[in-house]
């Protein structure tokens, strides 16, 4: 059996904003088409941990090697790494001065200098894909949160990154427009995308992810695939969080 | 009172190709001292939120020169440092002059709608692979500009009121005109008073367009 490709490693991950030590001693790793769940308390470094994958945050120790290979902010670009590695936001951050199109066109024309009327065609492509199609022209104060979200996914995809990053993505919606934007993840986890997700929707870990890792006071205190660990998790601390978000 | 109202239009009517040149001049003054004025504020403004203390420094030295010393010094200083040294004529001193003390204003008005633009934006630029300045160009900016767009109307219609005081140095541009043709005629008040009726003019139709620009700027509300 070959072992699948591994996508991102982290080795004694370690990050202070001043005196704060936000992520301590993380080891961590991401394989080919794996989808990662992150899940802890707020304020546990979960979204520190995903903007140190994209230089977001700069890391103050240890080492973070991604589609093997360490980069160093000093004197490598970040932006081709960035290109690699989507980001998806719990407030969506679309360009609200930009239509549907444009938003999902700008990088690669601005970044990859990809002709226009090819970007275009691959756009709507991809909105299609998120079934948003119709709404290409419409700027994003038009949309609701759902449609917001999935054309967020659809212009980080618009990079063909090999690895899509996704922080809280539902956390912001209501309700009811929460399983559209998930069924567009799970689409892309049946694809084979990486993925690392920070959520609090456990029906999606336990359906979509190869791996669950809880993480608590910026340490990853359990992880294992989930069934094991949500229902057996090993560790207290894993079982009285489970048990107060459930 | 009714002689006078008379007397003051037959003066605006006999004066109008005067005063339409005066006008004429004064919009020209405003404009490119303006327009000049943005660069110099975007400038002074990306120089402050660079976060390298040399440059923010610089800018601060550069709002502190213009807010602490009095537009009139400045005008004058511009036309006996630019005519002498530099042979530049009385207009493009003054417009110099304007622009120099606008362009503070200006800086500051871009500072505030740049640092409103939520970091995300700049999160969701880079994200993408974009670098600082695609990032600053492309989707800070325009949102920026566009916020800015309300105290800028403001700043050009007291930019416009400002380009008086060029004629102290003797442009003949609206409020120049006044006091030739009051000294002419010993009555001042009259002239004084058809200079206001074309600052007022000029004033509404610049808030005209710069309403009719944010109209057009809002389409993606
Ligand atoms: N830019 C920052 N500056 C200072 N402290 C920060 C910053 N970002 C996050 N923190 C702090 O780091 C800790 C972890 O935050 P975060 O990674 O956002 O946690 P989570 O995403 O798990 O809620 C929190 O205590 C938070 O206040
Ligand atoms: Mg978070």
């Amino acid at each position: 059996m070959s072992e699948a490709r591994e996508m991102i490693r982290v080795e004694k991950l370690n990050k202070s904003f001043g005196d704060l030590h936000v992520l301590k001693d993380i080891d961590f790793t991401v394989k080919e088409s794996e989808v990662v769940v992150l899940i802890g308390a707020s304020g546990s470094g979960k979204s520190t941990l995903l903007r140190c994958l994209n230089y977001l945050e700069l890391k103050n120790d240890g080492k973070i090697i991604i589609e093997g290979k360490e980069t160093d902010p000093k004197k490598d670009d970040l932006n081709k790494v960035r290109q690699k590695v989507g980001m998806v936001f719990q407030h969506f951050n679309l360009f609200p001065h930009k239509t549907v199109l444009e938003n999902v066109i700008e990088a690669p024309t601005q970044v990859k200098k990809i002709k226009k009327s090819q970007a275009i065609e691959e756009a709507k492509t991809l909105l299609d894909k998120v079934g948003l199609a119709d709404k290409a022209d419409d700027y994003p104060s038009r949309l609701s949160g759902g449609q917001k979200q999935r054309v967020a996914i659809a212009r980080a995809l618009a990079m063909k990154p090999d690895i899509m990053l996704f922080d809280e993505p539902t956390s912001a919606l209501d309700p009811e427009l929460v399983g559209e934007v998930l069924a567009t993840m799970k689409e892309l986890a049946k694809e084979g995308m990486t993925m690392v997700v920070v959520t609090h929707e456990m029906g999606f870990a336990r359906e979509v992810a190869d791996k669950v890792v809880y993480m608590h006071d910026g340490r990853i205190v359990e992880e294992g695939e989930p069934h094991q660990l949500f229902d057996h998790p090993q560790e207290q601390r894993t079982q009285e969080f489970l048990s107060s978000i459930l | 009172m009714y002689l006078n109202i008379i007397k003051f239009g037959e003066a605006l009517i006999e004066s109008r190709s005067l005063f339409a040149e005066a006008a004429w001049l004064t919009l020209k003054l405003t404009a490119v001292s303006i327009f000049i004025a943005i660069f110099i504020g975007l400038f002074f403004a990306l120089l402050k939120i660079s976060n390298i203390k040399v440059l923010e420094w610089i800018a601060n030295l550069y709002i502190f020169i213009v807010r602490g010393t009095p537009l009139i010094v400045q005008i004058f200083v511009f036309y006996y440092g630019l005519t002498e040294i530099a042979m530049i004529s009385g207009f493009w001193s003054a417009t110099l002059g304007l622009a120099f003390h606008n362009g503070a204003y200006i800086a500051e008005i871009f500072r505030g709608s740049i640092q409103s633009i939520g970091k995300g934006q700049n999160e969701a630029g880079r994200s993408l692979g974009m670098n600082r300045s695609q990032t600053m160009k492309r989707i800070i900016l325009p949102q920026a500009f566009r916020r800015a767009l309300p105290p800028l109307g403001n700043q050009f219609i007291i930019g416009l009121k400002d380009s008086s005081l060029a004629a102290f140095i003797g442009l003949t541009e609206i409020f120049g005109a006044a006091t030739t043709m009051g000294a002419n005629t010993f009555d001042y008040m009259t002239w004084l008073l058809v200079s206001a009726v074309y600052y007022l003019i000029l004033v509404f139709l610049l808030t005209l367009l710069v309403s009719f620009i944010e109209k057009k700027m809002a389409a993606s509300d």
